[in-house]
């Protein structure tokens, strides 16, 4: 078929081309466009322009003054810049609290993705299973996606203050010496409660959609068979969702390590003694507070290599799933 | 279900309101606080069932954290973000997926890498960005020398803070939300825009007569999904408002939580947390069946 070519690029309209037919591509490449499309010079690009204009500015010109930065030693009045290679990122990977802080960090994220993971499973087998009620508990397990992260910060630390928390006076009560601002382990504790209450709702309404979609005649075939509930979940419906599983995994890393320093920043401050320093948060007190820019920015540079690999992660599952050749 | 097991159904019954008893006891205990007078509050044992006084402390947060003038930021801000990232989106969507043009590639890895940069990672760079959004107009200019030629110094200054354009327009790329249209796109058939065509309308025609009507569940499934993220945006509004009277109700709370060396006034704090969480929990409960289809379409 030689619609494609028979119509003159200058027309704009729709181009129709077969499905089958692959023809060398100069302009662009044919992935993800429709088979029907439009062929114009300029409107693309200022269809493109808004988002384009503020990733530019918000985006790329900010990730390239942290690169650029990175590399140099700014006196703190700004007035004498020496290119340094790679100093800052030696001398932060020796300094012991950025140490401490990727270890916090690894800890944190990891308690926090395994809560996470193992009370939502927990919580959408059940709702599987059961016929009445679904959408009440629904509602309920899926409040705190409502609920900012800074407040669902301060929801848990009310709870455990040391001198008005409810639950701090259980605790006290039986014996337990409680007390987030002296022990570090308290304040880990405490922050990572907070962070897998507010995000267990998300990796639930998954887990809930994910097995909603496993073929029944599969688990009534096991059911013949004589499997039991737990033992068709374990055998059929995990496996089954295993992709899901592993999107939430990387968005639970996503959030961990991005989205939680609301948390810290209203339960802790990163303290005592930075046992909840995490790594967002230390950019953070680096950059503004002790105005360390040259520090700042190369945590700034490792964390985007961390975030860039957590979105290959992502983009693998999104690979996975969608067929781009429609 | 395929056999009847009562004791196992019994027992999903149980872990169910489990759960939602763990979800509901923080905010139970916020709403216990709240409705309490600050000697009752510090009693020892703490006061475990709702007191009498929520009212009063409500009038009494709304008044010391400003919450009113902050209530309006927030919507303002909020709404901003959601229509301005969907209408962003949509266009840069429609470019990519109906449009055959030099550097279509391009374009898509562009928004796609944005992925990588979340707002956290470039925290001072972006800051500066705002502060004066002109800088790198200001870079070409010092490095043509613009000013020589005009016998005059050039000193652009476009400082963003403190203003809701500050507030909104840094956070309205998104990458999620391009795809998202974009993988919508790609399913409407093909025969609408050869149909349009004939009837000769301009892509621009087909996009508001024909895509956009299409769209509409997509866009408000993902409009309240939107909404919240840009109400419970903590970070950005953190940084970016100086001025008390241009933060957000999220950012505002937090002057109002007791620290060591102040009057421990919890009710008062927990009463307004209560109050800043109330619209978006009112959008969940009223829109769940939207928000959980957005949810999930934006994560494929």
């Amino acid at each position: 078929m030689r619609a494609s070519t028979s119509l003159s690029p200058a027309i704009p309209g729709p181009v129709v081309t077969a499905p089958r037919q692959r023809r060398p591509t100069p302009a662009g490449g044919t992935r993800g466009l429709k088979r029907s499309h439009f062929r114009e010079a300029r409107l693309p690009f200022l269809l493109l322009l808004p988002q384009l204009l503020v990733l530019l500015l918000f985006f790329f010109i900010p990730a390239l003054r942290a690169l650029s930065q990175s590399f140099v030693l700014t006196d703190p009045f700004g007035n004498s810049v020496q290119f340094v290679w790679f100093d800052n990122f030696r001398r932060l990977l020796a300094s012991p609290e950025y140490r401490a802080s990727i270890g916090v960090t690894f800890w944190f994220t990891l308690a926090q993705n395994a809560l996470t993971i193992v009370v939502s499973l927990v919580l959408a087998f059940a709702t599987d299973r059961i016929l009445r009620g679904r959408g009440f508990y629904r509602s309920i397990i899926l409040l705190p996606y409502a609920i900012a992260p800074v407040i669902a910060g301060i929801l848990w630390a009310f709870l455990f203050n040391t001198a008005v928390g409810p639950i701090s006076f259980i605790l006290h009560g039986v014996g337990i010496d409680w007390d987030p601002n002296r022990h570090g382990i308290d304040a880990f504790l405490l922050v990572t409660f907070a962070a897998s209450w507010k995000h267990i709702c998300y990796d639930y309404i998954f887990l809930i959609a994910a097995l909603l979609s496993v073929p029944a005649s599969l688990l009534e075939a096991a059911a013949v068979d004589g499997a039991g509930p737990l033992l068709r979940f374990a055998r059929i419906s995990l496996p089954m969702i295993g992709p899901t599983i592993f999107f939430l995994v990387v968005m639970n890393f996503v959030y961990g390590f991005f989205e939680t320093f609301a948390i810290v920043d209203a339960v802790t401050h990163g303290g005592p003694g930075g046992a909840t320093m995490i790594l967002v948060y230390k950019v953070y007190i680096d950059g503004f507070v002790h105005i360390d820019l040259g520090s700042s920015a190369a945590q700034s540079v490792l964390m985007m290599i961390f975030a860039l690999v957590l979105t290959v992660l992502q983009f693998r599952y999104v690979e996975r799933n969608v067929n781009y050749d429609v | 279900m395929v056999e009847r097991t009562r004791g196992i159904d019994i027992a999903c019954h149980g872990i169910l309101i489990l759960g939602g008893l763990l979800v509901c006891l923080p905010i139970y205990f916020a709403f216990v606080v709240g409705s309490h007078t600050v000697s009752e509050v510090l009693t020892v044992p703490p006061p475990w069932l709702p007191g009498h006084a929520f009212f009063a402390n409500a009038a009494t947060a709304w008044e010391k954290g400003n919450l009113g003038r902050l209530f309006v930021n927030s919507f303002i801000v909020a709404v901003g973000i959601a229509v301005g990232k969907i209408a962003v989106s949509l266009l840069s969507a429609f470019a990519v997926a109906y449009f055959r043009f030099r550097w279509r590639m391009l374009a898509f890895w562009l928004i796609f890498v944005s992925l990588m940069l979340p707002v956290e990672v470039r925290i001072l760079p972006t800051y500066e960005a705002v502060a004066n959004v002109a800088l790198p107009l200001q870079w070409l200019i010092d490095a043509l020398d613009v000013g020589r030629w005009l016998g005059i110094e050039i000193a652009l200054d476009w400082n963003m803070m403190n203003s809701y354009g500050g507030l909104i327009l840094p956070l309205i790329a998104s990458a999620t939300a391009t795809f998202l249209f974009r993988q919508f796109f790609l399913t409407v058939p093909e025969e609408l825009a050869e149909a349009a065509r004939i009837d000769g309308a301009s892509p621009l025609r087909f996009f508001w007569s024909v895509l956009l009507p299409l769209s509409v569940s997509n866009i408000v499934a993902l409009g309240i999904i939107l909404f919240l993220y840009g109400w419970n945006q903590y970070l950005w509004p953190l940084l970016f408002t100086t001025d008390k009277s241009m933060a957000t109700a999220v950012v505002g709370l937090k002057d109002l939580i007791p620290q060591s060396d102040t009057e421990p006034a919890w009710n008062i704090a927990m009463n307004a947390a209560l109050l800043v969480m109330l619209p978006p929990v009112v959008v969940v409960v009223a829109l769940q069946r939207w928000l959980v289809k957005g949810l999930v379409d934006a994560g494929k």
